[in-house]
This record gives C-alpha cells, sequence and structure tokens, in this order.
C-alpha cells in the first residue's frame, strides 16, 4: 500500500449561494487548494469529483463545473454522483495503483433553489415509498423516535449533541450554526420540525464546496510540512428498505470502520478527534456508538455537519475539517466519516495521521 | 470591427432588480413493476396487502424481489393481514407537496400482522397527540383503486375505519398490474448568478455582453464566469455587436415548442460574433435552408421593443446580413489564432 | 498493468436484451438480468463478489436519485462497497475503468461492474433537454449538436456524402448478428437508409442511434481470479480516461485533444504501436453514422481525412474489413446512454474471448474498447486481449 495523504484543502460553506454559480465557488476552491501547494493543474495526476444532477434541476451539470478545473490540456478525470468523499476513495484507490502522484478532489452542492428535504425523496423506493414523498426529516424523524424508544438515548442527551456541536463550530467560518452559550434547555425549548426532532437535531442545510489536494509518498513531504496521512479508509452500503434493517445502528459504518482499522493499524479507539456525517443528532449518537468512538475522542471539533451539512460535499468537508486538525497539530490521529441515502444506509470511514 | 468595453460593475442588486425564475422539473414516470412489485400493486388493487416469503420463512412487505441478505431472488407471494402495529412514527404538518395528503398526517412504520418487516405509509389521525409506538392500525382503501402504493389512504386506529365486508374483494380488473405511474414535480427557484444577471438585464436593453479573459484576452459569449482552458475567473464584461457569422450549423427537421413562427425544417447554428472567441447556438431565419453555409455573415433580429424581456430570448433568429462570408478556413473555432492577445 | 499493478481479467459478462421499452421488469429487474448472467458467466455468486461499480446517466432520465441506494439489494451488496459514476455518455466506459482500478490498486479480487439505463420510464428528449430559464430553445438535441461537427468534418475531409449511410447500413446488419441488439431491420436496404428522413442535415433517422432500455454488467477479476477461471477470459492490457472542455476558442471540435490524448495513452500502456495492424476489432461509440470515420481518425486508425476511406473500402466491415468496427452492431443499434459504454468494452472482451457468437471475428487476439460523453468531451477507452499482457 502507498502512503497518500491530504496536503491541502479548501472549504466554503454559507446559508445560500444565490447570486454565485458552483462553477464560480469552485474556481475559488480548486484554485486555493491548489495554490496551497504551488500546484497547477498540469501537475495533477487525476481529478475527480462529487455532485448531484438533481440538486442543480439539470442534467449533466457536473459538466459545466469541468470549467473550473482548466481542462486544457486535457485531463485524467471522473467523477461519482454521490459525496465528494466517495470522490476521495476513488482517487485514493488511483493514487494506489501507482502510476501517479497527485490527485486533486473536489464537490459542491447548492441545493438552496430547491427543497431539499423533498429532493431526497427520490432516493427513496421509487415503487412503494418514493410517490408517499416522505421528506427527509420526516425519515430522519423515524430513525430517531426508535433510537429514543429503544431506550438508547433521551431527548436530552439528544439536544446535548446539538449543543456540542454549535459550541464547537464557534470559530468556524463555514459554520451555520455556531453558540458559545446554548443550553440543551434552550434546545428543547424550540420548536419541532419533524417529531421528535428539533431545528437543532437537524443537520443545518448549506450551500457551498470544498477541495482537496492528496499526494503520495515523498511528494506529499515536498508539498507540505505535516502531511495528513490516509491510513485506512473503507466504505460500506447496507440494506436500502426502512423496514428492512435495523435503524438504531448503522452496521455498514461500523464495518467500514473495521475494514478502515485493519489497513490503518489503529482504530477508532484511538483517535483523537471524529467529524461525523449526520443528518442528526441521533445519526450522530447511532454513529458515535457504531463506530466505536470513545468519551476522550472529540467529536466534531469543527460542529461536524450538524452545523453545516452542503448536500454532496458534507462528507468531504468532514475530511478536510479533522485533516486540518492533523495538520495543525491539533490532533495525531483522526476519523473522518461520510454517509449517504436515509438513515445512514452508506457510510465511509477514513482514518488519518499525522508523523 | 471594434469592441466596445462596457466597465463590467456588478452592482448589489435590489429586490426589483434580481431576476429570477421558476424551474420546474416534471415527469409522469411510467414505472413497470417486474412480477414481485406488480403483484404486491395488483394486490393493492384487491385490497389485499401481500409480501414475499423468503425460504426460512421470513416474509417481507410490500412484497421484496430480492432478499437482502443474500441477493437471492424472491418469488413466493403471500397475503398478510391489513391490520398491524405501529414501530415508529412522526408527523408531517404541513403535508409534502406532491405527497397523496391535503392535511397533516402521521407517517409510521407499520408492522402489519404476518410480517416480518413494516412498511411506510400515512397514519389519519387528528393530531400527533393521537399517534403512539404500539398502536393498533387498519388499512383504509381509496374507493377506486389502480394498483398503486396510494391505493392505500393510510391506516387509522384498528376498529375506527368503516367497517368493509369487502376487504380481500377484487377489482374488476382481471388483468396483474405491470406498470404504474408515478409523477414526480420539482421545483427550483432559478436565479442567475451575478454576471448572469448583468449579462441578461444588457438584453433587455438590446446589448450583448461577453466576458473577456484576463490570460489572453479570448471573448465568450454569453459570459461564462471562468475561462475555461485554465480555471481562471473572468470578471471583465464587454458589449459585442450584433453582427457575426456563422461557425457552424446544421438543419433540423424536429418541431421546436412553443416556437411556431419558426417552420421545420429549420437552421440552428452556431454564431461568432464579431470579436467572440466562442460561439453559441442560435436560430438561423431569413433565407432559404440551403442558403446557410459556414462562413455567412449574419445579424440579430429582435423582437419588437415592447416584448423585450432580460432574456436571450429576445432575439428571434439569425438573418443574413448580405455582406461577404468569413473565408471557411476563419470561421468558427477556427478564427481563434491561438496564443495571440487580442486588442480592442 | 504489468509491474505497476495487478493484471485484471474479465471473467464474465451480462447483457440484457436491448430494445425501447423493458416492460416485463423493474429497475432491479433489469439490472439484475445482466448481473446474474455475468456472474453466470464467471462461475460467480453474488458472494464471490468484493465490490460493485454501477455508473449511469443522469438520475431524471429514470426519476430516481442515485440508484446505487436502492440497488444496493438487488445487486447482492448488502455489507459491500458501491460506487456510482457518472461521466455522460461516457459513462459506461469509465465505470468500467473504476472497477479496474479497485483490482489494478489491490483493494479488491472481484468486481462486479454494471452500467444501465431504464430511459423507456420518461423520455430521453425530455431528459436530455430539461428547461433552461432565460435561454434560447433550440431543441437541437444530441443531433442537433453533433450534426454541425460531422458538416465540418465532411466539408474538411472531402468524404462521399454517403459514407455515413454506409456505417449505419452496416452497423444495423451487424445487429442482426446480435441477438441483444434493440434494432433489428433484417429487410433493411442500402435504399432504405438513403431515402430515409433527415432529423438534422446532414443526420438521417437511419443514421441515428435509438433509445432503448438496458444493462450490460461484467465481472472482473485479479489475476489469480483470471488464471482460476474455468473458461477464457479477457486480459485488460491498457484503460486511459481523458476529459476536455467544451466550447472553448481554438477547440478542435471534429477531433477534440482528449480523444487524440486518451488513445495515445491507452495504445503506449497497451504496447501497441500501430493501431490499425495490431487491434483486430473495435467497438467504438458512434450514436451517429459519421463517427466512425472521425474516430477512426482521432483514435489514430487513419490518417486525418482518411477515416472515410476505411468505410468506403470495406476495412471495417466483419466480412473481410482489416479492422471490423462494432459487430454488435453498435450504439447505432443500442443505446441505453448509461450502458452504452460498457456494451463496447464488454463486446472487446467478448470479441478476445472469442464468445461473441455469429458477430465474432475470428481469430480476434486484441480489441479496443471506446466510450464517449458531454460534448464530445469525456472519453474513457480499453485494450483487451486473449493472452495476458
Amino acid at each position: 500500500m502507498r502512503e497518500i495523504a491530504v496536503v491541502s484543502s479548501a472549504i466554503h460553506q454559507v446559508e445560500a449561494l444565490t447570486f454565485k454559480t458552483d462553477v464560480q465557488l469552485m474556481v475559488s476552491l480548486i484554485n486555493e487548494a491548489r495554490d496551497a501547494v504551488d500546484l497547477v493543474q498540469a501537475d495533477v495526476g487525476f481529478t475527480c469529483s462529487g455532485s448531484s444532477d438533481f440538486l442543480a434541476g439539470q442534467g449533466f451539470s457536473f459538466v459545466q463545473t469541468l470549467d473550473a478545473v482548466g481542462a486544457s490540456p486535457p485531463i485524467n478525470e471522473s467523477h461519482v454522483e454521490m459525496d465528494g468523499a466517495f470522490a476521495l476513495y476513488e482517487a485514493w484507490v488511483k493514487l494506489q495503483i501507482g502510476e501517479i502522484d497527485i490527485a486533486l478532489v473536489y464537490s459542491y452542492g447548492k441545493s438552496s433553489p430547491g427543497s431539499r428535504r423533498d429532493v431526497l425523496a427520490v432516493q427513496l423506493d421509487p415503487y412503494t415509498v418514493a410517490p408517499l414523498w416522505p421528506d427527509a426529516h420526516a425519515v430522519a424523524a423515524l430513525q430517531a423516535r426508535l433510537l429514543i424508544e429503544s431506550g438508547a438515548v433521551t431527548a436530552e442527551e439528544l439536544a446535548a449533541i446539538a449543543v456540542r456541536s454549535q459550541r464547537n463550530a464557534v470559530g468556524n467560518p463555514n459554520a451555520l450554526r455556531a453558540s458559545a452559550d446554548v443550553t440543551v434547555a434552550d434546545v428543547l425549548a424550540t420548536a419541532v420540525v419533524a417529531d421528535p426532532l428539533r431545528a437543532a437535531d437537524l443537520a443545518a442545510e448549506a450551500d457551498g464546496g470544498c477541495a482537496m489536494v492528496l499526494a503520495a509518498g515523498d511528494r506529499a513531504r515536498e508539498l507540505c510540512d505535516r502531511p495528513v496521512w490516509i491510513r485506512g479508509i473503507d466504505h460500506r452500503i447496507d440494506a436500502h428498505g426502512l423496514g428492512v434493517r435495523d435503524l438504531v445502528t448503522a452496521p455498514s459504518a461500523t464495518l467500514a470502520t473495521i475494514h478502515a482499522a485493519d489497513r490503518a493499524g489503529f482504530g477508532a479507539d484511538s483517535v483523537d478527534i471524529a467529524e461525523l456525517h449526520a443528518a442528526s443528532t441521533a445519526q450522530a449518537h447511532i454513529l458515535t456508538v457504531g463506530i466505536g468512538l470513545g468519551h476522550d475522542v472529540r467529536i466534531d471539533p469543527s460542529g461536524g455537519s450538524l452545523a453545516g451539512d452542503t448536500l454532496m460535499a458534507a462528507g468531504l468537508m468532514r475530511m478536510a475539517e479533522a485533516a486540518r486538525q492533523v495538520a495543525s497539530g491539533d490532533a495525531d490521529r483522526a476519523l473522518a466519516h461520510a454517509s449517504s441515502g436515509p438513515c445512514l444506509q452508506q457510510n465511509l470511514v477514513c482514518l488519518l495521521e499525522g508523523d | 470591427m471594434p469592441v466596445n468595453e462596457v466597465r463590467g460593475v456588478t452592482a448589489k442588486l435590489s429586490e426589483q432588480e434580481r431576476l429570477r425564475a421558476d424551474l420546474v422539473i416534471a415527469y409522469p414516470f411510467t414505472r413497470t413493476t417486474g412480477p414481485v412489485v406488480g403483484a404486491f400493486m395488483t394486490g393493492l388493487r384487491d385490497r389485499q396487502i401481500v409480501g414475499s416469503r423468503r425460504a426460512d420463512g421470513r416474509v417481507f412487505v410490500p412484497a421484496a424481489e430480492v432478499d437482502p441478505d443474500t441477493g437471492n431472488s424472491l418469488s413466493e407471494i403471500v397475503d398478510v393481514a391489513s391490520v398491524g402495529v405501529v414501530e415508529t412514527w412522526t408527523w408531517v404538518d404541513p403535508p409534502r407537496p406532491g405527497s397523496p395528503w391535503d392535511g397533516p398526517h402521521g407517517l409510521a412504520l407499520v408492522r402489519l400482522d404476518g410480517a416480518d418487516t413494516p412498511m411506510l405509509h400515512g397514519v389519519l389521525v387528528d393530531s400527533v397527540a393521537d399517534m403512539a409506538t404500539g398502536m393498533r392500525v387498519e388499512a383504509v382503501w381509496r374507493e377506486e383503486r389502480v394498483g398503486h402504493i396510494t391505493d392505500l389512504l393510510g391506516f387509522v386506529p384498528e376498529g375506527t375505519g368503516t367497517v368493509d365486508p369487502e376487504i380481500g374483494n377484487k377489482s374488476a380488473e382481471a388483468d396483474p398490474v405491470r406498470s404504474i405511474r408515478t409523477p414526480i414535480r420539482l421545483e427550483y427557484d432559478f436565479i442567475p448568478s451575478a454576471a448572469a444577471q448583468e449579462y441578461l438585464r444588457a438584453y433587455a436593453e438590446k446589448r450583448i455582453l461577453g466576458n473577456r479573459s484576463p490570460v489572453d484576452g479570448a471573448v465568450f459569449v454569453p459570459p461564462r464566469g471562468v475561462d475555461p482552458r485554465s480555471g481562471t475567473e473572468i470578471t471583465e464584461m464587454v458589449e459585442l455587436p450584433h453582427t457575426g457569422h456563422i461557425g457552424n450549423f446544421c438543419i433540423t427537421h424536429l418541431p421546436i415548442p412553443g416556437r411556431s413562427d419558426l417552420p421545420t425544417p429549420y437552421v440552428s447554428a452556431w454564431i461568432h460574433l464579431d470579436g467572440a472567441d466562442i460561439g453559441f447556438l442560435g436560430l438561423v431565419s431569413g433565407c432559404e435552408n440551403d442558403e446557410v453555409r459556414i462562413g455567412m455573415r449574419v445579424l440579430a433580429v429582435w423582437k419588437a421593443d415592447e416584448e423585450l424581456g432580460a432574456t436571450a430570448e429576445n432575439i428571434l433568429y439569425w438573418e443574413p446580413s448580405g455582406e461577404p462570408d468569413v473565408p471557411v478556413e476563419q470561421a468558427g473555432n477556427r478564427a481563434w489564432p491561438g496564443g495571440e492577445i487580442r486588442n480592442a | 498493468m504489468g509491474s505497476l499493478g495487478e493484471h485484471i481479467a474479465v471473467l464474465g459478462v451480462g447483457q440484457t436484451k436491448y430494445q425501447s421499452t423493458r416492460g416485463d421488469v423493474s429497475i432491479a429487474g433489469l439490472v439484475r438480468e445482466a448481473a446474474l448472467r455475468a456472474l453466470e458467466d464467471a462461475s460467480c455468486t453474488w458472494a464471490d463478489i468484493d465490490a460493485v461499480v454501477i455508473g449511469k446517466a443522469p438520475d431524471f432520465f429514470e426519476g430516481l436519485m442515485m440508484p446505487e441506494l436502492f440497488l444496493a439489494d438487488a445487486l447482492g451488496c448488502v455489507g459491500k462497497p458501491i460506487l456510482r459514476v457518472h461521466t455522460a455518455g461516457s459513462v459506461g466506459g469509465s465505470t468500467a475503468l473504476v472497477a479496474t482500478s479497485l483490482i489494478q490498486g489491490r483493494i479488491h479480487q472481484r468486481v462486479l461492474t454494471l452500467g444501465f439505463e431504464k430511459q423507456s420510464e420518461s423520455n430521453a428528449t425530455w431528459a436530455l433537454s430539461l428547461p433552461q430559464p432565460f435561454s434560447v430553445s433550440i431543441n437541437a438535441g444530441a443531433g442537433g449538436y453533433f450534426s454541425p461537427i460531422i458538416r465540418r468534418y465532411m466539408a474538411r475531409s472531402g468524404a462521399p456524402e454517403l459514407i455515413g449511410c454506409m456505417v449505419a447500413y452496416k452497423d444495423r446488419q451487424n445487429a442482426l448478428l446480435n441477438p441483444y441488439a434493440h434494432i433489428h431491420q433484417p429487410d433493411l436496404t442500402f435504399d432504405q437508409v438513403v431515402e430515409a428522413p433527415m432529423l438534422w442535415d446532414p443526420i438521417r433517422f437511419s443514421e441515428t442511434c435509438p433509445s432503448s432500455d438496458g444493462a450490460c454488467a461484467m465481472v472482473l477479476g485479479d489475476e489469480a481470479a483470471g488464471d482460476a477461471a474455468d473458461g477464457p477470459v479477457a486480459w485488460v492490457h491498457g484503460t486511459a480516461m481523458r476529459s476536455e472542455a467544451n466550447n472553448f476558442p481554438g477547440r478542435d471540435e471534429v477531433s477534440p485533444q482528449a480523444s487524440r490524448d486518451c488513445a495515445a495513452e491507452v495504445f503506449a500502456k497497451a504496447g501497441i504501436v500501430n493501431p490499425r495492424s495490431e487491434i483486430d476489432v473495435a467497438e467504438m461509440y458512434v450514436p451517429f453514422s459519421w463517427y466512425e470515420p472521425m474516430w477512426l481518425e482521432s483514435l489514430g486508425f487513419a490518417e486525418k481525412d482518411k477515416g472515410w476511406e476505411m468505410v468506403e473500402d470495406g476495412s471495417t466491415e466483419i466480412d473481410g474489413g482489416d479492422l471490423p468496427v462494432n459487430c454488435s452492431g453498435g450504439v447505432l443499434s443500442s443505446n441505453p446512454i448509461g450502458a452504452s459504454g460498457m456494451i463496447r468494452f464488454a463486446e472487446a472482451a467478448l470479441q478476445v474471448r472469442g464468445m461473441a457468437g455469429e458477430h465474432q471475428v475470428d481469430g480476434a487476439q486484441k480489441a479496443f474498447g471506446h466510450a464517449y460523453g458531454g460534448g464530445a468531451q469525456y472519453f474513457a477507452m480499453w485494450v483487451v486481449g486473449a493472452s495476458k499482457p
């Protein structure tokens, strides 16, 4: 296995990118990520991105975003219709092969023009579920109720997760929801959006993007002072139907963690921090347990996706936020997680380490 | 022909000045079901909920084509009851656009008696206070059923539904359901970017704007905001004349919805404005289709002043200007000399 | 391949019958049909598969967002990794390349890769031309986009007017040898091709790809799996992908640089110096007839402005041609957009495995698979061989 590291990243997240296009946003982020390590596109051996046509209401929407990369002369490039974390995975695989040493990964989402919670209903079983238009908040709520009624958590404990996120988010320019003095009581006093979930229980919807440069071995050491090594990365998926699997656990997250830990030589019990891609506080709890994060792990130091969730980029942002913690020396080992699908159906886990 | 420069200032737009449009993506998708999902839908039409049974006896409801544990096909269809228990629930208020419900409603995973997996559907009670995990519910049916998940109106607390002696009575239709219609309608707020706003408002004034790349002066129409060759941001706006030439074209024999003014076949062409370095698609009219050629010089034909809006649709089509052709070798994308800084 | 990574084998191929509407199956049923056939061909079960990579074109075609989520169960993928690739029309090819990478990088041993489209659930024209506010509606469609480029090629090369018709006739004749192909026109004459109505002059209806439902799957394996296989396998000799922007100053639209660069890389990796003589059969992505001579040139099988001669002199015919092209009938005969690229790759593999049935080119040792997408800006290619590289 080659050593692959995150050597730079650029993140931008806001409530709504009203007058800015995806392309404009990515021009600045991609240039920022490359400039940080003095690279131009000609230095990049493989480029991979993640995005969704449905967000934009346009088929092939990713084609226009290629403008932001500067694909002339032509580049070795691919795209997944998934969160950018999976584009990162594809780039990591490409780097493993050994033909290239540097990869550029990016993803973005601009869901503000549409109704995101309703767009996501189109992910569901098209015959028996989607025609009922169960929106994303309702789906998350079904899971949350199961969790609470199983006795695994109380509403107060979920509120505490919301509080943790908001307090951690203070100082993060990309967080939408940050507060140094919010309390559990404050959260419990707010209105319920989808019973039993309150607004603060649900990830704050955002527009934004993320770009990242990966490099292999010595090249990574040349490009930055403290490469953040991807020691292990894996992803798994569970059954689709909400009634077919146990919604209060995330078996694919557990499995992905095991496989990633296998490669890394260390696991969730050894990390200093973890960044979780959760759509709700309930999911954050499920992941904490499923991944096996102990009480000494600082969870979501950036605020996590609860503080700001750009559809299609939230997972990659977790990777970037976790990598920054390691790059700065605030952490030596980190776990970054990404998810996709209703109720944590698909999960990716990445174990990072600085020298 | 000189290119008139306009200092591109993207001023803060007031609410009135912001352009936006409703973008609706909608289609009445027709989904063929295959035998297993088809059996489920046929059952619904007959007011019978069915599941598929695995060899070990596990019954999946709704009927599943595939066993998630092994990837093996499931084909044995079994009846389950129309009553069962709520395993988890939430409350939807207001109801979502496109959903079958007009008012606030419960949404729950209901495990019917005889089923090993719960199904998702609505619970029709008056308020969230009437919802509870563990409550027993019974199905209520639409009077006219077609074989669709919405043949079920939803579930109500057991014993409160209208007693229906005809439960299980098959509908008049004998043929099994093979397809269902599942319309999807999604609405988006289409708000052009700041640069596009400026470009579109200029159109309303019969002005055509382009972008000039800081890299080598290449001019893009419509303004692209970024030079795709290098990923460099472009902010400089320039104004272009309404004349140009045809870089490329084809004669299309398919009609355009809403353009009855354009007889079929019509010419769609890549219009290269004087001073622009790429083309954009436009329609060509005002001459016979077989007179159209690469290099033919054209000029814009605009809508009447009172019909102008902030849209590229202001230009109805391009017609021959009568001026001598641009030589074929210099027409279209060939016109870019490559590497030269273009001067005003 | 070679010293940098694993040798990759194509262990099995599965295809569905392509037709305008597969009314007998659900989406899951459609993909399973191809997947199960590929598994059977590879003598594998679901349990042998380590990961799945699926690809398809815009989700608006089926109105199902991110279908890998819904299809996880149907593809035997619970507890496994699944990726979904989307690179416009080239997606079937790029999907196969992502799957190849997973084995090359020694991440997995056996990967199921699949491309599909069930575009009858909506309408291809609708899905390809979603409304764009403030823009002029041209309703040009894909044909309207590529037709002007074809016109330019015709003018530049001086090719006879009916070259496109010759390609279309050839591909439709070849389709008769392929039971999976969508368009079967046993009574088609060349004159009928010529006399068919123009859609986007110079492209006639008879020279245009259909809109098809369908799926194509392959099981790829590592060297050990390839060596252990009972039946014949195809070995991957080279892969390459390239992308470029569309519509920029000075762009060569007839032979995009991305196409030329991609071909140069894939042939270099496969150790091929003279593609025309060393490649025995090619499956190229030709949705509009004239793209056969255009791609022949761009890929290096023919010199510039000479590709049409290969059509005219029968070089690309299955009977007697030295470089048969699209013996399967090609995209011109079957076009489930998300699968079309993979069908090219799979058909190339079938040829060198000697399993192309009636459209087999005798003794094919090396075959070329090609896919493109977008405004002719995304390219994915592979070279496969009967022997290990």
